[in-house]
């Protein structure tokens, strides 16, 4: 683990009090359309699902995850929602007629409140892949990262005396080999498919103006490595989910009924890491108003006899 | 003349002894977390990954325990030195409120063995408030303790130490101004990040700032309504009279914290989820009844002769400010998804159980060491 001297020095300067508002800030420099420089995502694409949950079993199988028996009588792998044994989930939405699938999983925020919140920078973000990646051997168990995410993805392991905060970490253990997201790989349709975020978001445009009932050729697994299938267009609703949520997501989600249905929360543009940000600099403007504050209580203080009997 | 000396009489009470027991039954939770984890003991979930020891020991708990803090700033900032004799019994509870909401913290974080990553700087995320939050906790506890050592002195004299430590004493009476400062807004800027989770009711860009009048006005209410208390118990006219001049200073500060938040909630468009029905609404009109029925009870000056009077209002403000705290980090925080909560017997067994360490501390350290102000006691002959 290598930091940069200046890096230190501004880190213990904070320490030694508390808080500098430094300069560049490894969560909020980035602005709504400023990605990091190789950014990689998931566009998933709720009409190409067909719920086959391949996406899932690959995920457990890349990340050493247990199965999950959900009820007494379960034989297999069946879990109802993310948790601390799974990272990444198919569920499926019916009303009357309509139905649709989605896929929930880490957002990969472009100012992710997680690594916001976290004392200790066990949740950052890579700055050249943007992926939110989390280190159990700094993380303290204090489950702020689980208060602060908007799409309440970080889970804990309540019954192990030794826990661990769980979160799809985008498969970056598998990039040296050549490999990318397991969900990616799995999936036959190309409902979830990986690549440079910049590429997904034009494909996810490309998509929006696609004319429902025709056929279009779909890239499937990678979008720059995969083959291509024929698909019939659906209409989608005319929302890149991700896009513009909180300062954009690396995960973005497209679909044809609307996304509330499918359970993801609606949301405002501008982050709330942006909105705290604000704040602290306000009130702390780079430690001057805080060490200010304490030559001015330690003059008063002193001039009154510093003992709590009348000077 | 009145001054500061050990109140006396028996420790071992028969309350003191019952007291004695909640802390062994949490005790045997506490290991039964530490051997199981704490799903088994808590009613946390991921929906509400913070629960009772968060939300009361340390954010309500650490309020409660501004005594000192708000009568180091009445004292020195104001110039009000007629206050002075309130301050030691203050930063006594300040003491206990503190070290034992960090004590909670250490229960509550799930890898506690890694605890100290905070205070590495290569660890450290200084634009995190919970850092903050932890780094000014932990120094404001050895503050405290520094600040109490001269009631400690007074009945074991360590002659050398005790100048040195009066001849810098005041760097840490400062430092006792602004870490409170820092710590309790921070822990208002906390829950900014819970974004729209949390309820326009308590979310505002405002909470630093609610947050720390919110401390202060515990603070202020928390000596009155123990100063009432040990006057009753301990017979300290005259502590009873200063109480009377502090509580005409609590009037301004809580009109004005009631006010901006109804206008806060107002500019958000919020205010008709008051009247919605249901918990959070419901809370938070108990919060602010509580509040308004605090400050109706002193704002008549002829009602704040009467130690009934501000007895009961203090008790009021206690409730309802402590409960705005409370609403801001569980009732008005929704995850969504059907998610619920409500603490476990274990996880409740522990609160009370630190809540009689307190309670039990205290009084058993008012009656061995000077720190009450207490009228001459009659000579034997």
């Amino acid at each position: 683990m290598s930091i940069k001297r200046r890096d230190f020095l501004k880190t213990a300067a904070g320490s030694s009090l508390l808080l500098a508002a430094g300069t560049s800030t490894a969560w909020g420099a980035s602005a709504q359309d400023e990605l990091p420089p190789k950014a990689l995502g998931i566009l998933y694409d709720s009409n190409l699902c067909i719920g086959c949950q391949a996406c899932m079993t690959a995920c457990k199988r890349a990340n050493d995850m247990p199965a999950e028996h959900s009820g007494p009588n379960s034989i297999w792998d069946n879990p109802l929602d993310l948790s601390a044994k799974t990272l990444n989930i198919i569920k499926m939405y019916t009303s009357g007629e309509e139905q649709a699938f989605v896929k929930r999983q880490c957002m990969h925020c472009l100012e992710p409140a997680c690594a916001a919140a976290c004392p200790v920078s066990a949740l950052r973000k890579d700055p050249e892949t943007g992926v939110v990646t989390y280190d159990k051997d700094a993380c303290i168990g204090c489950r702020y990262c689980q208060i602060a995410c908007p799409y309440n993805v970080p889970k804990f392991e309540w019954d192990d005396p030794f826990p661990q905060i769980q979160k799809c970490q985008l498969c970056d253990h598998l990039y040296d080999q050549g490999r990318y997201a397991a969900c990616c790989e799995a999936c036959p349709t190309g409902a979830s498919l990986f690549g440079p975020v910049k590429d997904l978001q034009e494909e996810a445009q490309r998509r929006l103006l696609m004319e429902p009932g025709r056929y279009y050729e779909f890239p499937v697994n990678h979008i720059q490595k995969g083959s291509a299938v024929r698909h019939r267009a659906k209409a989608y609703v005319d929302h890149i989910y991700g896009a513009q949520e909180l300062g954009g997501t690396q995960v973005m989600l497209l679909a044809g009924t609307d996304f509330q249905n499918l359970g993801l929360p609606e949301l405002k543009a501008t982050s709330y890491v942006r909105d705290l940000e604000g704040i602290s600099k306000g009130l702390y403007k780079y430690m001057l108003y805080p060490v200010a504050a304490l030559g001015g209580l330690l003059y008063v203080v002193k001039k009154r006899g510093g003992h709590d009997e009348r000077p | 003349m009145a001054e500061a000396r050990p109140a006396g009489g028996r420790v071992l009470t028969v309350p003191f002894v019952i007291g004695i027991a909640v802390i062994l039954i949490a005790g045997i939770y506490m290991a039964k977390r530490f051997i199981y984890g704490l799903g088994p003991v808590t009613g946390m979930n991921d929906g509400f990954p913070w629960g009772l020891w968060i939300a009361y020991d340390v954010n309500v708990g650490t309020a409660f325990a501004c005594g000192g803090y708000a009568m180091a700033v009445l004292i020195y900032i104001f110039n009000r030195f007629e206050y002075s004799p309130l301050l030691k019994p203050a930063i006594l509870t300040s003491m206990f409120g503190y070290i034992l909401g960090g004590f909670s913290v250490f229960i509550d974080i799930g890898r506690y063995w890694q605890m100290h990553n905070v205070f590495l700087p290569w660890h450290a995320n200084v634009h995190s408030a919970l850092f903050e939050v932890a780094l000014c906790i932990a120094t404001y506890c050895l503050v405290l303790l520094i600040e109490f050592a001269p009631v400690v002195f007074k009945r074991y004299p360590i002659k050398d130490l005790e100048t040195k430590l009066n001849r810098i004493l005041f760097v840490f009476v400062a430092l006792g101004m602004l870490l409170p400062t820092m710590h309790q807004s921070s822990l208002g800027s906390l829950m900014v990040l819970a974004g729209a989770k949390l309820s326009p009711l308590w979310w505002s860009k405002l909470l630093p700032l609610f947050f720390l009048m919110a401390a202060m006005l515990l603070g202020y209410a928390i000596v009155i309504f123990e100063t009432s208390l040990s006057s009753l118990r301990f017979n300290t006219p005259h502590e009873l009279k200063i109480v009377r001049r502090l509580s005409s200073i609590v009037p301004w500060v809580l009109g004005v914290f009631i006010l901006m938040r109804i206008q806060d909630i107002n500019a958000q468009g919020a205010l008709g989820l008051a009247f919605q029905g249901d918990l959070a609404g419901n809370m938070f009109l108990i919060e602010m009844g509580l509040m308004l029925v605090g400050l109706l009870l002193i704002a008549l000056p002829g009602n704040r002769q009467d130690p009934t009077k501000v007895l009961w209002s203090a008790l009021c403000i206690l409730l309802g400010v402590g409960l705005y705290r409370f609403n801001a980090y569980i009732i008005g925080y929704d995850p969504g998804n059907g998610w619920h909560y409500f603490p476990a017997v274990g996880e409740l067994m522990i609160t009370l159980g630190i809540i009689a360490v307190e309670i039990l501390g205290y009084l058993w350290i008012v009656k061995r060491f000077p720190v009450l102000a207490l009228p001459e006691r009659p000579q034997r002959a």
